[in-house]
């Protein structure tokens, strides 16, 4: 029988948006291991982490009880889960400073009764890795596995928010390694010791910041190449745009080559599984994951 | 001066701090906070802020009002979450500096051209609009924040970003005429009102406590 989640996709998820392709392949693993995502039924923006200069705390804490309490009314018994990691960090943030404070839980309700809802508080709220790691585990992973990545070598990088705070399956917050563990079941070989596992790559700065932004992300692909990887591969949908789509403005400005794809764990996983090239979104790289579209045409 | 800002200058005159733990989103943290530096030493901005975390919570309880808030470091957070992460006092740094800016913007006091005030305004226009964001109309008010001629001169600087995700299909051009949105954008829009109402209110009865 399949697990069924609430399923908050996001923002950036929506078609023709910048991670639809993270929602593609996401897809595809759930059909692979019997995972049913229900959508919540019209979902609002999160705010994210940048919100913060027009939403003062309540609007923004309300944005995700609003979600929560569409997720209690509809989905019940199901916990909610995010693909991106701004969408899970500021659900799971404001469910637990919610639940702390009464005051603020009386005035988020308080605003919620504008369109008939309530948020009582009785979810909880996990990523997506979460529910691959604790709820199938490695082994299943692996047992879908039907074109192991032999001889591709990947740097796992974490980044921040799939991390910090709130850390994944209680792994360590400066050098978690389920993402190693991760690349390592769908046979592709881990960059050991990856320098900028968990550094930030600017996050929403990379807009409003774009020279300050870029120099971090410059340290985090070189220090890829370093390691000898082929590739990059992230769970997070900011990190996987700041280290893709500006790889040539970063060449232009420091004089660098770097041509270096980098993909969502659910592509890389989706090819693994064997399945095509469309079903794993390999078509949503700006830089081309060659290795992984010759696997998928096999 | 914003009559917000000249009543809580009036209000906590000479005690910056008590105004921060009254205003700011976890502000009453700020007093535990015992100088290590650690958060200091763990941003990825560190460099490009004109006071560090650690330093902003000593001018804080040392009254420097004016230097902190009309201050651009705290739009320089990437909440990366670093520092709460390592905070050996385990203040929620991230968010003091989120609730810092916020108020610096809510009296007039941040740096005028400042340019993650303007885009995190942007963000914050676009969401509660029609309850979702619009990735291409962010980008766009974003490429033209600082005027039509330097906003052409981004675009054209952006436009090969912008065309590798229009062939992957990850930007839409249809957004700018329509786009994404909440079907209940009323209800959403009513929410949000209320909910800034009631923060309001508290803001007003701090002033006259």
């Amino acid at each position: 029988m399949a697990k069924e989640y609430s399923f908050y996709p996001g923002c950036s998820s929506q078609k023709g948006a910048s991670s639809s392709n993270q929602l593609r392949s996401t897809q595809t693993i759930c059909e692979e291991l019997g995972i049913k995502l229900n959508e919540i039924p019209d979902w609002n923006c999160c705010s994210a982490s940048i919100g913060y200069a027009g939403g003062g705390e309540l609007p923004r804490l309300t944005l995700s009880a609003r979600n929560l309490a569409l997720s209690e009314q509809h989905h019940a018994g199901q916990d909610v889960v995010a693909t991106c990691a701004a969408c899970w960090l500021a659900t799971r943030e404001a469910d637990e400073r919610l639940k702390h404070d009464n005051q603020l839980m009386a005035e988020a309700n308080e605003a919620l009764k504008e369109a008939g809802l309530t948020f009582k508080g009785e979810k909880k709220i996990r990523h997506m890795v979460e529910v691959l790691i604790e709820d199938i585990g490695y082994e299943e992973m692996k047992q879908h596995v039907k074109k192991p990545l032999e001889g591709i070598k990947i740097a796992g990088y974490v980044g921040c928010q799939t991390n910090r705070p709130f850390g994944i399956d209680g792994e360590s917050f400066e050098n978690p390694v389920y993402l190693d563990k991760m690349i390592e079941t769908m046979g592709a070989e881990p960059v050991e010791n990856y320098d900028k596992k968990v550094s930030c790559c600017g996050g929403a700065l990379m807009f409003s910041e774009p020279e300050k932004s870029q120099a971090l992300v410059k340290d985090i692909i070189e220090a890829a190449y370093d390691g000898g990887a082929d590739m990059l591969v992230t769970p997070c949908p900011v990190c996987q745009m700041n280290t893709e789509a500006y790889q040539e403005q970063i060449n232009k400005k420091y004089g660098t080559k770097f041509n270096m794809p980098s993909v969502y764990y659910s592509t890389l996983m989706s090819v693994a599984y064997g399945r095509s090239a469309k079903d794993a979104a390999l078509g949503g790289q700006i830089i081309k994951a060659k290795q992984l579209e010759e696997i998928a045409a096999k | 001066m914003s009559n917000l800002n000249t009543a809580t200058v009036e209000k906590y005159r000479n005690n910056f701090l008590r105004e921060v733990e009254a205003n700011v989103e976890e502000g009453h943290w700020v007093k535990m906070c015992m100088q290590c530096g650690v958060c200091s030493g763990s941003c990825p901005l560190g460099p490009h802020w004109d006071h560090p975390p650690q330093k902003i919570f000593m001018m804080i309880r040392a009254g420097k009002r004016d230097e902190v808030l009309g201050s651009s470091s705290m739009w320089m957070c990437t909440s990366c979450y670093n520092c709460i992460a390592r905070c050996p006092r385990e203040l929620p740094i991230t968010h003091i500096m989120h609730g810092l800016a916020h108020y610096a913007k809510r009296l007039g006091l941040a740096p005028k051209n400042q340019p993650t005030k303007k885009f995190a305004q942007i963000f914050w226009d676009s969401l509660s609009k029609k309850g979702r964001v619009n990735e291409l109309k962010l980008g766009l008010s974003l490429y033209f924040m600082n005027g039509f001629a330097e906003g052409v001169k981004t675009s054209l600087k952006m436009q090969k970003v912008g065309m590798g995700m229009l062939k992957t299909k990850r930007m839409d051009p249809l957004e700018i005429v329509g786009g994404h949105g909440c079907k209940d954008k009323k209800g959403l829009q009513a929410i949000l009102k209320k909910a800034r109402e009631i923060e309001d209110a508290k803001a007003a009865k701090f002033q006259q406590a």
